[in-house]
């Protein structure tokens, strides 16, 4: 009884092994490069995460069993623009062999617009105050997508055909979320177009989609709010009229329930900007979080 | 600016800032004189290992209930009132000095804490427990923060007599009373109290912080135990207004900038105070009086 149930083991081992080594391995520092790499390779890969839903890539903590799946990689995504400061150190430790990948290449980094930031993780960063939240705007998205779609190729060159009609596919639905967002903002008063939220990662967006984005902290967490940047807000609130307040997955919600109460502004729901939700959360894909997010901007700034 | 604007002006102004006044009021009073009894017992370093200890406890609680105030005071409590009296009561029954007892407990308890969080395999709003967030004290905070400080408040009143008996000569209160053990412990709950309500308004770390910096800055002003505490509560009053102002003023973060205060009057309290100070060449204080 034993020995079959021994056998049937090591035989779902193999199977499940071999069918592992067809599929070409992969890693992506953060959730929603993951999913966008998800995207593209289908099911000629499997892609690993290092920073997990809902978790922080400007202050990870990498462990052993990262740099384990780093040194099994074959392709290895990153953001770039400064985003993962901890990177570079964890692939030399892993041994790593795969090929390093900036999803981000190609696109013009915009400078933080506000030049009181300075967390440790932008210390760190190559790049000095410039912003890596480059996915907040769906047509820098379309150019992750082909720089990811042209390094999966050349990792896999049997593969082209799936990543071409797979990237083709999900840019098609990404000029539809494009094409969602801006008929949203249209709807918006341009008076209205105004928003506070915690952690000032929207930048891309409010370059992309005119709403104007106001945050209490600077462009890393790991900077705390001073009590002249909380007057600040709450004086800008009181004065320019600011419609909403927003939370964000990431940072302190009692701060912002403190400016709200002082204020008066309405509190919207939670946006995402840096990480996905987990899988029954609201945004468990990148597609998923922007309509979310537009659509909770939209809920707060329309009457 | 006029100088009512100046000093005044934000705390008008703004409701968080009375919020943080408030609360750093409260941490004061209830902080203060625990520091000054840990100093006096030469324990100033135990608030700090405590503060690790707590962190755990607060972490755990984060992990399952998020932001919420009671999981973290609870988990908070409960780890560092485990590992006090764990190793209080280890140092007063077998042959381990309290220090050891301690260091063992709590690098236990964190290492365990750390372990859990990894387990969860999330980083986030970590930070946030370890800074705390003076800004933004809500009324439930405010409450939990001014209750702990009149527990200690009306607790020290209770334990004054053998808590002092057993700073200045423990074996002479062991002679005389079988007060020490239950008082000790008293004392050690009371430091626990005190830094997991100074962890949601300053953070774990630096809530030891505005416990032992007055504590040690008034022994350099006041020979006689009562000025001494009543000293250590003005400076950490000061400490958190003006430390709130320079916040306010200069946009540096708020927790460390009260701490930074604090460190500045222990500075000059080095230098310059009567008591031993610099000042004095090294003059020797032979005994605190009681």
């Amino acid at each position: 009884m034993f020995a079959r149930l021994l056998a049937i083991v090591l035989l779902a081992l193999s199977v499940s092994s071999a069918r592992a080594q067809e599929k070409l391995p992969v890693v992506a520092t953060f959730s929603i490069l993951g999913d966008l790499v998800k995207n593209v390779g289908g099911d000629r890969i499997v892609v690993a995460t290092l920073v997990q839903p809902n978790g922080d890539a400007h202050v990870f903590q990498p462990s052993p069993a990262d740099a384990k799946t780093l040194a099994d990689a074959k392709v290895i995504f990153m953001n770039g623009i400064g985003l993962e400061g901890w990177l570079d150190r964890l692939i030399k430790a892993s041994g790593s062999k795969g090929r390093i990948v900036i999803a981000a290449k190609g696109i013009e980094p915009h400078e933080m617009k506000d030049d009181d930031a300075h967390g440790r993780a932008q210390k760190q960063a190559h790049a000095h105050k410039l912003d890596p939240h480059a996915w907040q705007s769906v047509a820098n998205v379309k150019i992750y997508v082909a720089n990811i779609r042209d390094a999966l190729i050349a990792a896999d060159p049997s593969g082209r055909e799936a990543y071409e009609k797979n990237a083709a596919e999900y840019l098609r639905r990404l000029s539809a979320v494009e094409n969602e967002i801006k008929g949203t903002v249209a709807k918006i008063p341009p008076a209205k177009r105004r928003v506070i939220t915690s952690h000032d990662a929207f930048g891309y967006f409010a370059s992309a989609y005119g709403i104007e984005f106001i945050a209490p902290q600077g462009v890393s967490t790991e900077s705390e709010a001073s009590a002249r940047d909380v007057a600040r807000i709450i004086r800008q609130i009181r004065a320019q009229k600011i419609p909403a307040v927003f939370l964000e997955n990431i940072s302190d919600p009692r701060l912002m329930q403190q400016i709200v109460k002082e204020t008066g502004a309405k509190i919207g729901g939670t946006v995402y900007s840096d990480s996905l939700s987990g899988t029954d959360g609201p945004a468990a894909t990148y597609i998923d979080m922007m309509e979310h997010n537009i659509r909770q901007f939209a809920a707060a700034l329309i009457d | 600016m006029n100088p009512y604007d100046f000093l005044v002006g934000p705390f008008i102004e703004f409701e968080f800032m009375r919020r943080a006044l408030a609360g750093s009021l409260a941490l004061a009073l209830g902080g203060a004189p625990v520091g000054v009894f840990l100093m006096l017992r030469r324990m100033s370093l135990t608030g700090d290992a405590m503060a690790h200890a707590i962190l755990p406890g607060a972490a755990v609680g984060f992990l399952f209930a998020g932001l919420n105030l009671f999981a973290m005071t609870a988990g908070g409590i409960a780890a560092g009132v485990t590992v006090a009296v764990g190793a209080g009561l280890i140092a007063r029954s077998t042959g381990l000095k309290e220090d050891a007892s301690l260091a063992a407990f709590y690098l236990v308890s964190l290492a365990l804490g750390v372990l859990i969080v990894s387990i969860k395999g999330s980083n986030i709003d970590l930070l946030h427990v370890l800074f705390g967030t003076v800004l933004a004290l809500d009324d439930a905070t405010l409450i939990l923060i001014a209750s702990i400080a009149t527990v200690s408040l009306v607790a020290l009143a209770v334990i004054w007599r053998p808590l002092v008996l057993e700073c200045v000569d423990p074996n002479y209160l062991r002679s005389v009373s079988r007060s020490g053990a239950p008082t000790h412990l008293v004392f050690l709950a009371l430091m626990v109290l005190n830094l997991v309500g100074g962890f949601h308004a300053l953070g774990t770390l630096l809530a030891v912080g505005i416990m032992m910096l007055p504590a040690a800055a008034a022994r350099f002003w006041a020979k006689e135990l009562t000025a001494m505490i009543a000293l250590a509560i003005v400076m950490a009053v000061f400490s958190g207004y003006a430390g709130l102002l320079l916040s306010y003023h200069t946009g540096a973060a708020a927790g460390p900038a009260i701490i930074l205060v604090a460190g500045i009057v222990y500075a000059a309290s080095v230098l310059l105070g009567p008591v031993g100070g610099l000042k004095r060449h090294f003059v020797r204080v032979r005994h605190l009086e009681a």
